[in-house]
């Protein structure tokens, strides 16, 4: 067992150093942030907090990407559009006066109609510049931002009536440069407790599960999703420990201090995975099940050891995470997975692929990438919603400007490309690129001595990021002429048969 | 109701813009039956295919005639979606296949096996999960059922070109109902063992009951593998026969048999050709050229001659000129006059004295925004600083010996246009091809290299051109080498022609040598080049 265990580490590790290899661009940027995180001058605790709280802040927006991106549409500048039609609901929530739990749903039902519209549209025409995405989009973000100023700087009090003095600008006519959020959006999704969330999830699983199981019985399928009692009876005791006080208490509060969460989830986590490993494990016939969860434990207890080196443990001490936020980004991640198991996601994959091959095959490619874009716009106008929950403030004019340049660099950076992307890749990509974010401005200046470049830095970065990285994409894929004679015969071609009907085309 | 064919195809006729490509074809194939569809490229084999699946590009340009019936039953098949329906299935010659998806994914395309979920229930069958186990086994049916011995669940991307193939036969197998299935060129790109097994398997799936429609120019393929054969001439039906009833002889001379139309009056001949004045010659010369490769050949051009380089499409014989002007890389020793030329170096060829005018000519050949004037000069002003003033800190276009040039050469090639500043683009044809030549002698070549120089004129502009090449070679004495398709017109004006045949030259012939012959070096047949 044991030494079998230890073929197994030095397998995974090999690949894991050989994945690592090949993904150049991630190494190069994993470089420059260590260098950047050593030189910033200021303690390592402010520049953690900084990247979880941009990391809560901007993953939503950035995992809304990776769909579009596998459907063929490229890294697409469409979820401006969806974060404009987030910023319009806000707009409408606030006025209307509604906040909290009830504003933050209103926003989120009117913004989901509206960037479902909008994604119709931005898909209607990427169906017309097939090839030309990434261009038109971006051409298409500038236009939009056009519509979108007129809408707010001369209808809004102009032809549509609105009178609150604390939002429009003082003649009548358009809307304040800046909105406060505070009192009413700020914070909504960042607030609801871990003892909500934990409860919720319990209930919400039960439900689900039992009208599963009903419903499989009436229709008497075949194929019968069995009814687990012990995973019902599991989340039943989950939902009644909270009300134990000592967790009730650990759970109550609003964000969870990561010097607490990270010993609690790790030991969590590592008993699940000893769990599996050692009583699982029998029904497994995967050798590696019982390994992998095993590594699992031992990874887990690792991290929660080292959550107690007290240098790390400040560290910790002072990160909160907002524990909603994270759920929802979470659930985003299996539902990018699980759309990817469905029939839609092969067909959103196929067409990304090859449209030729999927239109042979029978697929709509068309309908295919309008509901691709159709999710993004949607899944990015609810990320917008989670970044100005959490910032506070609503820059009317401002907010959705960088959020397209600032998720396609983060998903680059993460090592996803123009055809390929997952959730992996966003995860990664967005710590590293906030990470350079943050502290690129920092080192900049103690390294030169300027505060000024310091801030040219961090303009520059983003867009260096995006050329870099595109560069580096473009040279590892270059295709090696003459050596590779299946290339050239890969080649989507048209499905018409070529040689007789060219000469009659002239 | 008439079971005996699973497909009849009856009195098809096809036009694109006036232009017949398909006349009275006929196309009958019994259940189980392997049948092989012959002819030239050009013949209508691809367009008789089109009509059969429904192409777009047939019906956006006026549909057909004739009528279709599968199984005895009359059908008309207006999208290719329709004709999957019938149980038709196609094996590409271009693959069908996505490099990034597992064997079992590419086998399913479009055809995923699904359970239903919870979502699936409220949003719609589209959100069902893939049923990734079941997918996986018939995949594993499917591949077993050809002998393919690769596991389903690796990616595509990396397997030999020659498993490609039986991956898209797979695909068909696995679609039910499936009755007849059209394998067109499949084995253009696999190797001799390959090609051994995809004919095996398509026994294996003759003996299943499904019908063959087996389209190829390799003889012995077909002498080997089919039932019988319907073979087409220039889209006219020209007979149906049993295999074993005819012989690779008769099936070439079926296939390139027609009465020669004269291209090329007589002319009076003093030209002095000797095999020891040699102005080109190739040896062991490769070319990669994707679609044309050239595997290696040696090849002497005569001070003089008008040489001819014939083969079917996809055989080679574009890779030789492209080769040569570094269009492609290239590999081998070309010695022009005496001088080698470096085929990595592009424009090495045009410098040494090559005029090169390409099969593409619409993309390569012309910068059809420009003006014809620009066109013929362009080549001549980057190669030799011809048309060219040296005003001391930079050279400038000399419009005025340009134009006069443009003006000699519309009058000598009789180029049917408004003036020197007409725009290439709008020219037709046959009078684009001849500034293309403009522009190839502009450079005063010694030697002419002329690629499908008739492809897309029609029949009066190719008997110009044709003329026009032959006045150049006995009048000014050029040396030419014409590459082309067109096996009537390589024999109305050539002193030797090269059939090329799998990237090398089958055999050097004379232009009366008979039609039987030259089919049969065209179509590669082993056991002829065996014995002669």
């Amino acid at each position: 067992m044991k030494n079998k265990y230890a073929v197994y580490l030095k397998d995974r590790s090999i690949a894991g150093i050989k994945t690592l290899y090949a993904n150049k661009v991630v190494l190069m940027f994993v470089a420059l942030c260590t260098f950047g995180f050593l030189t910033t001058g200021k303690p390592a605790s402010y520049t953690v907090v900084e990247v979880f709280s941009r990391f809560g802040r901007n993953t939503f927006l950035v995992l809304a990407l990776i769909i579009p991106v596998l459907a063929g549409l490229g890294l697409n500048f469409g979820i401006v559009v969806g974060a404009m039609a987030a910023q319009v609901a806000i707009f409408w929530t606030v006025y209307w006066g509604f906040g909290g739990l009830k504003g933050l749903l209103i926003c989120v039902l009117l913004a989901t109609p509206i960037a479902i519209l909008f994604g119709w549209m931005v898909g209607k025409l990427y169906n017309k510049t097939k090839g030309a995405e990434m261009i038109t989009g971006l051409i298409l973000a500038y236009f939009a931002d056009g519509l979108y100023q007129f809408f707010f700087l001369f209808l809004i009090g102009g032809v549509i009536p609105v009178d609150n003095p604390s939002m429009i600008i003082a003649g009548g006519t358009g809307v304040k440069n800046t909105i406060d959020l505070t009192g009413n959006l700020k914070y909504t999704i960042d607030t609801i407790s871990m003892l909500s969330v934990v409860r919720a999830l319990a209930v919400i699983y039960c439900v689900v599960s039992l009208t599963l199981w009903v419903m499989n019985r009436k229709k008497n399928i075949s194929l019968q999703t069995p009814l687990h009692m012990d995973r019902l009876l599991g989340s039943a005791i989950v939902f009644g420990l909270t009300f134990v006080p000592f967790v009730h208490d650990f759970m109550a509060t609003d964000r969870l201090q990561l010097s607490k969460g990270v010993p609690v989830f790790a030991g969590l986590i590592g008993l699940l995975g000893l769990y599996r490993a050692l009583v699982v494990k029998t029904k497994s016939e995967d050798d590696s099940f019982g390994m992998r969860n095993l590594t699992m434990a031992i990874i887990a207890a690792a991290v929660a050891a080292i959550s107690f080196v007290p240098d790390i443990q400040k560290v910790l001490w002072a990160v909160h995470l907002p524990v909603m936020t994270y759920v929802l980004i979470a659930t985003l991640c299996v539902f990018n997975s699980w759309l990817l198991s469905t029939k839609m996601g092969q067909d959103m994959r196929t067409a990304g692929q090859s449209r030729t091959v999927a239109n042979a095959a029978g697929i709509n490619v068309n309908r295919t990438r309008i509901i691709a874009m159709c999710m993004s716009t949607t899944l990015a106008a609810w990320g917008q919603i989670i970044y100005l929950q959490n910032l506070g403030t609503f820059a009317t004019y401002g907010a959705h400007t960088m959020c397209g340049q600032y998720a396609i660099a983060a998903l680059l950076v993460g090592g996803a490309s123009v055809q390929q992307a997952n959730n992996k890749q966003a995860i990664l990509g967005v710590f590293l690129f906030h990470t350079l974010f943050v502290v690129a401005p920092l080192s900049a200046s103690t390294v030169f001595g300027s505060a000024l470049i310091g801030e040219y830095f961090r303009v520059f970065i983003c867009y260096g990021v995006i050329a870099l990285s595109l560069a580096m994409h473009a040279w590892k894929t270059k295709p090696q002429f003459g050596k590779d004679s299946n290339a050239n015969t890969m080649l989507p071609r048209p499905l018409s048969l070529p040689a007789e009907s060219s000469g009659i085309a002239e | 109701m008439n079971s005996q064919y699973v497909l009849k195809m009856e009195g098809i006729t096809k036009e694109y813009f006036g232009n017949r490509v398909l006349n009275d074809v006929n196309l009958s194939v019994r259940p189980g039956e392997i049948h092989a569809l012959m002819g030239e490229n050009g013949a209508g084999k691809s367009t008789l295919m089109n009509v059969l699946f429904g192409m777009p590009v047939i019906h956006n340009t006026g549909g057909f005639s004739g009528t279709i019936e599968v199984g005895g039953e009359a059908v008309t098949i207006d999208n290719p979606q329709k004709a999957m329906e019938l149980g038709i299935g196609m094996v590409h010659q271009e693959f069908m296949l996505i490099p990034g998806f597992t064997v079992t994914e590419n086998i399913k395309i479009g055809r995923e096996k699904t359970t239903p979920g919870i979502a699936s229930r409220i949003f719609g069958k589209a959100l069902e999960r893939l049923d990734v186990d079941s997918m996986r086994k018939d995949a594993r049916k499917a591949l077993d059922t050809i002998g393919l011995d690769i596991e389903e669940y690796v990616k595509v991307k990396g397997l030999p070109v020659g498993y490609m193939q039986f991956i898209e036969i797979a695909r068909e197998i696995d679609k039910t109902g499936i009755k007849l299935m059209i394998f067109d060129e499949p084995t253009a790109v696999l190797t001799e063992s390959e090609a051994e097994r995809l004919l095996e398997a398509m026994r294996v799936i003759a003996s299943k009951g499904i019908a063959i429609v087996f389209i190829t120019h390799r003889l012995d393929e077909v002498i080997a593998v089919t039932d019988s054969m319907t073979i087409l001439r220039d889209g006219q039906f020209v007979k149906r026969i049993e295999t074993k009833e005819t012989s690779a002889v008769e099936i070439a001379e079926l296939m390139i048999g027609r009465k020669v139309e004269k291209l090329l009056d007589d002319t009076t001949d003093e030209r002095v050709l000797s095999d020891e004045n040699i102005i080109l010659s190739l040896k062991n010369y490769f070319v990669d050229m994707p679609g044309e490769r050239v595997k290696g050949i040696d090849l002497d051009v005569r001070r003089g001659e008008i040489l001819g380089i014939g083969g079917l499409a996809g055989q080679g014989k574009l890779g030789i000129p492209n080769g040569i002007m570094g269009l492609f890389d290239a590999e081998g020793t070309i010695v022009l006059d005496g001088v080698s030329i470096d085929p990595k170096k592009l424009g090495d060829a045009l410098k040494k004295g090559m005029g090169f005018v390409s099969e593409d000519r619409r993309s390569v050949g012309l910068l059809l925004e420009e003006s014809i004037e620009h066109n013929i000069a362009f080549t001549a002003m980057q190669i030799k600083g011809s048309f060219l003033k040296n005003i001391g800190v930079g050279k400038l276009y000399d419009a005025k010996k340009g134009r006069t040039h443009a003006e000699d050469m519309i009058r000598q090639l009789d180029i049917r246009c408004t003036s020197a500043s007409q725009q290439v683009g709008a020219l037709s044809g046959g009078n684009q091809q001849k500034v293309c030549l403009a522009r190839a002698l502009a450079l005063h070549p010694i030697l002419l290299v002329v690629s499908e120089p008739t492809r897309g004129i029609d029949i009066g502009a190719k008997k110009l051109v044709i003329e026009l090449l032959a006045n150049l070679n006995r009048r000014e004495g050029m040396t030419v080498i014409v590459v082309s398709s067109e096996l009537n017109e390589l024999r109305s004006i050539c002193d030797r022609i090269a059939i090329i045949s799998e990237g090398k030259i089958a055999s050097v012939m004379k232009p009366n040598d008979s039609d039987a012959d030259f089919g049969l070096a065209m179509a590669g047949y082993k056991e002829r080049r065996k014995g002669s």
